[in-house]
């Protein structure tokens, strides 16, 4: 319970405009708030028309019926709006304030006999009553309307221009027809959504949060709110959108370049750590397919971000030849607890303990069957004829690829003691190709490298091109290749944040 | 009547004009931009000697990447230095 505003005069702010709300029309004495549907409140009823009728000011709010309680000559406040117990944190009913020049001195909640007594300085009040009752959930913290009083007071904290449909628009339509979605229905962002979206974090919803391109348009917190309501997500899901917003927006990672290209790639994000089960992600089973909301709306709503804030929408900035479906969504989270690695945010330098998003250029997975290497120096070779062929086999060094290895898989290379440093470097060595095998027209294939490049043994992958992740359900002798875009200063880098609150 | 907040950046599009087109090439000298595709060269080394035989001056300028926007210096350089500017754009 806090101290509380100066109780008279409560000022509100209704659609951006400051009004006078309501004013408790004593300086000094008692303030009462009930309901009646409150048997609590029903119970000290009789004594608060005794106390009207005594020396004691007193004015008493009701929430629910302007005609309760009977107070005699005296009438209750209404306080059907709960402007007045809204602003004067009321949690339960019936709660006494005493009030001395304006400001609350204390308070007592539910029925207390020698609290009441106290405060009315009245020994002998409700002395047949029982010594104590508790009271009922105030009607401006209950669940159904405390989001809606929250818009309501607390709405003019939001910048965004206000929307409103035209009474015969359907929301689901007004929002496609406004250009606003990726194809999908998205979710109206009401003022109410909004708000409630913005309490999964405790960033100000002014701060900026990152420059979008390709509009390089800098957007605030809120701005990445409304579009993560669009986008279905839960607040809890928003500091996750908030670090992949951050991470995506970076010159190393260049979204701008990312969204412009023909090729076929998008933002793939890679959660790692304690937030991961918290928010109820999957690393397991299905990982890369439907069915799990945090999987399937934070992608989107990095990918929102960028079509509404960024203003990059297919076939304008964005070019893509074919795509991918992954365009929607790509966001899974690493399974760690048995991984026969480190994690990809450790492997990058982060503690165990803290969650990241990493962001990755990347399309669609590839499936890499292998059923039955039972030993690591069969089953790299697997993995490594894969990846060869990724984008091409004669093409080596440009494109980055991402190697999610599946626990099936995983467990081989953690019984024979294959860490994260041995796989890659064995795949390395089994991914460094003869130029003359990747030259222009060898294989009879035009496409190719110059021929200068024919005496030079040519690694598949450039450092830090081939991140390798664990995640999957527990049955199935396959693992994935996600094959990625251009690689490093001259495309894309993997970049790592560490998600904030 | 559902109320939301909008979801976008709230800008209006700003209306560019395209500069003014030189009425002729002679005596100009424009830029010819490689944004680093495959193959962008083999174009652009035509256009450099079709423009060059009629007496047309070229320079040529390479963007690092294809996958990011020309560095700002590399774009003053070629609006300081020439007339016009011919860019290959792709495979």
């Amino acid at each position: 319970m806090t101290g509380v505003s100066p109780l008279p005069a409560i000022l509100s702010t209704v659609e951006g405009v400051t009004v006078e709300v309501s004013t408790a029309p004593i300086q000094s004495g008692l303030v009462a708030v009930v309901k009646r549907d409150c048997p609590t409140c029903e119970l000290v009823a009789p004594l608060l028309r005794q106390i009207a009728g005594s020396a004691t000011p007193l004015a008493v709010y009701v929430q629910d019926d302007p005609g309760f309680p009977d107070l005699g000559s005296d009438s209750p406040i209404d306080d059907t709006s709960l402007d007045f117990s809204y602003h004067n944190d009321i949690e339960t009913v019936p709660t006494l304030i005493e009030l001395r020049d304006g400001h609350e001195v204390r308070r007592t909640v539910g029925w207390s006999r020698a609290d009441w007594q106290e405060y009315t300085a009245d020994a002998a009040l409700g002395e047949d009553l029982p010594a104590s009752r508790p009271g009922c959930g105030s009607m401006s913290v209950d669940p159904m309307i405390a989001d809606e009083l929250e818009a309501r007071f607390n709405g003019s904290i939001l910048k965004s221009r206000r929307v409103e449909f035209a009474a015969m628009e359907d929301d689901f339509e007004a929002a496609f027809d406004r250009g606003w979605t990726d194809g999908l229905p998205v979710v109206p962002a009401t003022e109410v959504r909004v708000l409630r979206m913005l309490a999964g974090t405790t960033r100000d919803p002014g701060e900026i949060v990152a420059t979008v391109p390709p509009n390089l348009v800098e957007v605030t917190v809120e701005q990445v709110a409304i579009n993560a309501v669009m986008a279905g997500c839960k607040p809890e899901y928003l500091p996750v959108v908030l670090a992949a917003v951050e991470a995506a927006c970076t010159d190393e990672f260049n979204m701008h370049g990312l969204l412009a290209t023909t090729y076929f790639s998008g933002p793939v994000i890679v959660v790692n750590g304690p937030i991961a089960a918290r928010i109820g992600m999957n690393s397991e089973g299905n990982v890369f397919g439907q069915g799990n909301r945090a999987n399937m709306t934070i992608g989107r709503a990095l990918q929102l971000v960028v079509r509404n804030l960024g203003g990059g929408a297919p076939g304008e900035v964005d070019m893509a030849m074919h795509g991918s479906p992954g365009k929607l969504s790509f966001c899974f989270a690493e399974r760690e607890h048995d991984s026969p690695f480190n994690s990809l945010a450790e492997s990058r330098g982060f503690d165990p303990g803290e969650s990241t998003v990493t962001l990755f250029a990347g399309q669609g997975p590839t499936p890499i069957v292998d059923q039955l290497s039972r030993n690591p120096e069969s089953l790299v070779r697997s993995f490594a004829a894969i990846m060869r062929a990724a984008h091409h086999p004669k093409l080596v060094i440009g494109f980055d690829s991402m190697l999610v290895i599946s626990p099936e898989h995983g467990r081989i290379f953690a019984e024979a003691g294959w860490d994260r440093a041995r796989l890659d470097a064995e795949l390395r060595k089994l991914l460094t190709i003869p130029g003359t095998e990747v030259i222009r027209g060898a294989g009879d294939i035009d496409e190719g490298l110059p021929v200068d490049f024919a005496e030079s043994d040519l690694p598949k992958h450039r450092d830090n091109g081939m991140p390798i992740i664990h995640a999957g359900g527990d049955a199935g002798l396959f693992s994935s290749l996600i094959s990625g875009w251009v690689g490093g200063s001259m495309g894309s880098e993997l970049v790592t944040r560490r998600i904030e609150t | 009547m559902t109320k939301v907040l909008d979801p976008t950046a709230g800008r209006i599009a700003e209306g560019l004009q395209p500069a003014a087109r030189p009425s002729s090439l002679e005596g100009k000298t424009v830029a010819l931009l490689d944004i680093s595709k495959p193959r962008g060269n083999v174009f652009l080394d035509q256009l450099q000697a079709d423009l060059e035989s009629q007496g047309v001056q070229v320079k040529r300028f390479t963007k690092p990447t294809f996958a990011k926007p020309a560095p700002v210096d590399l774009r003053h350089e070629i609006a300081t230095s020439c007339d016009a500017v011919i860019e290959a754009l792709a495979d």
